[in-house]
């Protein structure tokens, strides 16, 4: 009988333990996940509390009971928001989409042609991934000012539209594909760039949208390179239009306003990231690229 | 250590919301004597690993309970269970040597058990010195080969004097010649220690040539517990006689009809005591003899000579298998330009089946042990 | 050259192009930009080739305050966040339910603007005429004394940086941790507790030798990362971070070159080489320890 008492006692304490600890670790992770998402709350609160009330609160109040709109309407009248937004967006669609063209048949050449010097070539390339931005920049701002591309949307794209990385991650994934089936393709008389049209890119499509997501998310948030090759604000981008908003923005401190323009910038990759949150994460901890 | 499974049963929910539960376990109730070395042998999905897995603790059962010896220990974690377990693929931690593998579990114990360094270091040794590895102390499991991991597994699940020994699948990951030297080896080991050893697998040689005692089990339910050679001369029923024996049995359509066997029209062999009716008749391949005048006349496929057996294979539509496989002494001449083959069977080596739902047994054969079970 | 060698770099040609003008070009120019003293961007001439540049970047307050503040950045943000993330993955590994919300909640801020976000950052911590911020009124439901973050004392600036910067960099650290984590053979846990192990051994002599390859990995780009540091520190304190004492190098780099204080490309190049040079040795220590302690 003494041994059986033992045992229930174990079992209990076994039992207790585990159970505090789940409870620990779910208020923990709860803590955590205030402190990701308090930001974003804030923000969204800030920007439908109006002017007035917004400097009126010595004590920040943590929700609003007279939400308004006035101030996404600012963001759009009294700083050229739409502007910054419309340049964006063409930024990100044509850069993104030249990276594809250059990047698609660089990796296909080096996963699947037979040439002289690929290996030398390629491990060029690899080399070339460790080269910091950095130290490229400043040659590149001195060559884009030459070419009296400053202000431009040429001047830039130009510089983004290659990604070593991507080359790799998107070789790899060509590799992948079975020798058998571009033997068919030959066997049926298929020249390797219908091959690479009606193969290879179908068959990659998810590592192609994984790029490409990625690649969008890159460029929404770039920063530096808009603003070393823009002072005109005609060309400038989100981040440093608001930026420029927050700096010379409303004419006074409009808090609220400027968080409406906050929000409007973070809503369409926070919606993006909503959809394709699995083929993002995953694709992020497969590259395992830092943002 | 004595092991009881009290009517032991586990369900797992079903992954569709609407559909029923699985039962990985169903009422299993066994006695397993201390000291001894159990096979629990099934097909994969049988239960037998969940089976393992309730007795280490691992996962808890839905219903029934577990002693070891008079303690009752279903509810207890597995880490309080004294319980050495064998994982299928060894599951060694690929970062630590040989040594620190094998004392890992050591320098777990607390309180009075805990030990000094030099009592850890003589114990690891021991064990090592039990599978013969003792040098081979130094190496990470990455350096060594399938065998000698094994070896290693066994030695850390051995090596806190479990009371009960468990392996699963033990030889899966072997290769066929280091698996039929490392089942002499369990065995060896196994009567060195005394430990009362249970392991899974669903090759039905490993575990007739081992075993003390085998569990045949099926979706879950226990078909029949016994000694390897009675399990195999007195199989309850179909699926157990089909499941051990290479090559398996062969399973003909037959009727019982005035004491007789019959295939087809002819009358095979006396059947006494049994009631008219149909069967299910399972022949082992070693139950033909080859007879000029033998009541089973079957069509001639082709005569495979093995050296020390001539296998005959033939077919007959009475056959639930495309063809009969019969095996016979290569001192029989067969002529292989026959169109038929003849045979009369050995009684021993016949078992009949009922043609109703789990085809029970309805006579084992035997004709001297008059062993006929009535049908109920 | 045969037809199908041909046929090759022409499918590589854009990237070559590209490549060439835009990262292989640059790094040697930026080579020759830092040994060119006297350069003038107007007249395009230098009057001399030495390491002057070199000298007068270390000798800059402004570049040693850069220095100052970007080390205390790194040796503060990498082991903080590492080892909060590694908190937080074993948090999430422990749990069933609500796992996949926590990982999709917490990898938000992968994906925001940082030059937004950090807008947010500021107004929580600023001190304004009308308000204290919020951070300052929970400092003084705790009865502490409200502090002004952003222009503020040195300290309290640094601390925000760092704040701002390990809540940027959480995401990716929690994702490659919790996916390393989860790719732990869950056989060896259940050895371990055959074994008995307690969890803090099974913490230190199984899980954490297990993810030590990722835990490297992220302990180097992390470093690589924060010497980087530049937009976090921007979106706080605006871009004249030299006013505010808060440059980072990669901030005094792109000051040289462009803004107010530019127009010295020779300077810029060499603070951007010394960094360089910074990042490789750490780098390479980095990879030097990880050697010795990542077993397998």
């Amino acid at each position: 009988m003494e041994a059986k008492l033992d045992f229930d006692r174990i079992e209990r304490r076994a039992k207790a333990r585990k159970r505090a600890f789940t409870a620990a670790d779910y208020v923990f992770l709860t803590l955590w996940a205030l402190m990701v998402l308090f930001p974003f709350y804030w923000m969204v609160l800030t920007s439908v509390k109006t002017y007035g009330s917004y400097n009126s609160e010595y004590i920040p109040r943590f929700f609003t009971l007279e939400p308004t709109a006035q101030n996404y309407l600012d963001a759009f009248t009294a700083v050229p928001l739409g502007r910054y937004f419309f340049n964006t967006i063409v930024f990100t669609v044509v850069t993104t989409g030249l990276m594809l063209l250059v990047i698609i048949p660089a990796a296909f050449a080096f996963a699947r042609l037979e040439f002289k010097g690929k290996q030398i070539a390629f491990t060029l390339f690899l080399s070339l991934m460790m080269i910091p931005n950095e130290l490229v920049v400043i040659t590149n701002y001195v060559t884009i000012t030459n070419w009296h591309m400053r202000n431009t949307f040429q001047g830039l794209i130009l510089p983004s539209v290659t990604s070593v990385f991507y080359i790799y991650l998107l070789k790899e994934n060509f590799e992948q594909i079975p020798d058998e089936l571009y033997k068919a393709a030959k066997v049926d008389g298929t020249t390797d760039f219908e091959y690479l049209i009606r193969v290879m890119i179908p068959i990659s499509k998810p590592t192609l949208v994984t790029i490409t997501i990625l690649k969008v998310i890159e460029c929404w948030n770039s920063y530096i390179w808009p603003r070393l090759i823009t002072d005109n604000p005609q060309y400038f981008l989100v981040s440093n239009g608001i930026q420029e908003i927050r700096e010379n923005g409303f004419g006074r401190e409009n808090i609220p306003a400027m968080m409406a323009a906050v929000v409007v910038i973070s809503v369409p990759l926070i919606v993006l990231f909503l959809i394709f949150h699995k083929k993002i994460m995953a694709g992020v901890s497969r590259g395992g690229i830092k943002g | 250590m004595k092991v009881v499974l009290d009517h032991l049963t586990k369900r797992f929910p079903s992954r569709t919301k609407k559909g029923d539960d699985v039962i990985a376990v169903n009422d299993f109730c066994f006695e397993i004597p201390d000291g001894k070395l159990i096979g629990l042998l099934g097909p994969s999905g049988c239960g037998k690993s969940t089976t393992l897995n309730l007795i280490c603790g691992l996962e808890p059962p839905t219903d029934g309970k577990i002693f070891f010896g008079e303690d009752d220990v279903t509810r207890l974690p597995p880490e309080n269970r004294g319980v050495g377990l064998v994982f299928q693929n060894y599951a060694l931690y690929p970062h630590l040597t040989v040594q620190e593998n094998i004392l890992f579990p050591l320098q777990n114990l607390k309180g009075e058990n805990k030990l000094s360094k030099q009592d850890m270091l003589e114990k690891a040794m021991q064990a090592a010195r039990l599978v013969q590895i003792e040098g081979l102390m130094e190496r990470k499991p990455s350096e060594l080969s399938g065998g000698q991991q094994q070896r290693v597994a066994i030695a850390r699940a051995l090596v806190k004097m479990p009371k009960v020994l468990l392996l699963d699948e033990p030889l899966s990951n072997l290769d066929a010649r280091l698996r039929l030297q490392t089942r002499e080896e369990i065995r060896r080991i196994q009567q060195e220690t005394g430990i009362t050893t249970i392991f899974v697998t669903h090759d039905q040689d490993e575990a007739m040539s081992i075993s003390d005692m085998i569990v045949v089990m099926k979706d879950g339910i226990v078909q029949q517990i016994g000694a390897p050679q009675d399990v195999y001369d007195n199989p309850t029923n179909l699926f157990v006689a089909t499941f051990l024996g290479t090559p398996p049995i062969n399973v003909f359509d037959a009727k019982i009809k005035n004491g007789e066997i019959c295939i087809g029209d002819r009358a095979v062999m006396p059947a006494p005591g049994i009631r008219d009716q149909d069967a299910v008749l399972g022949i082992r391949p070693e139950g033909f003899i080859l007879d000029q005048n033998g009541p089973l006349e079957m069509k001639l496929n082709r005569v495979e000579v093995m050296g020390r057996d001539t296998s005959v294979v033939s077919t007959h539509p009475a056959s639930r298998n495309a063809q009969v496989r019969s095996i016979i002494s290569a001192r029989n001449q067969v002529d292989k330009n026959a169109e038929t083959v003849r045979f009369s069977l050995i009684p021993d080596k016949v078992k009949v089946f009922s043609v109703k739902g789990e085809n029970a047994a309805l006579w084992a054969g035997s004709l001297e042990s008059g062993r006929a079970h009535e049908e109920e | 050259m045969k037809k199908n060698d041909l046929k090759a770099w022409l499918y590589l040609l854009p990237a070559i192009l590209f490549l060439g003008i835009f990262m292989v070009y640059p790094l040697f120019d930026v080579l020759v930009y830092s040994l060119e003293e006297g350069y003038n961007s107007a007249s395009q001439s230098y009057h001399g080739v030495g390491l002057y540049n070199y000298a007068y970047v270390l000798r800059d307050p402004y570049f040693l305050q850069a220095v100052r503040n970007t080390f205390l950045l790194v040796i503060i943000t990498v082991p903080l966040s590492t080892g909060i993330a590694l908190l937080i993955s074993l948090g999430l590994n422990a749990i069933k339910p609500l796992r996949n919300l926590f990982q999709t909640i917490y990898f938000l801020p992968y994906v925001t603007n940082t030059l937004a976000v950090g807008l947010v950052f500021m107004i929580l911590f600023k001190k304004t005429a009308y308000t204290d911020g919020l951070v300052n009124l929970m400092i003084q439901w705790f009865g502490g004394q409200s502090v002004d973050f952003i222009d503020g004392p040195y300290w309290a600036k640094m601390f925000v940086l760092c704040f701002y910067t390990i809540w940027v960099v959480m995401p990716f650290k929690v994702l490659i941790l919790t996916s390393a984590l989860a790719s732990v053979n869950p056989e060896y846990y259940s050895a371990a507790k055959m074994d008995a192990a307690p969890r803090w051994r099974v913490f230190t002599k199984i899980t954490l030798p297990m993810i030590s390859p990722m835990i490297f990995y992220l302990v180097i780009t992390g470093f690589i990362g924060a010497f980087k540091a530049y937009s976090d520190a921007i979106a706080l304190f605006g871009t004249d971070l030299n006013a505010a004492g808060m440059n980072t190098i990669v901030g005094y780099v792109y000051d040289m070159l462009y803004g107010s204080s530019g127009g010295y490309p020779s300077f810029a190049s060499a603070a951007a080489l010394i960094l360089f040079a910074i990042v490789l040795t750490i780098t390479c220590i980095n990879l030097l320890i990880s050697k010795k302690h990542v077993h397998y």
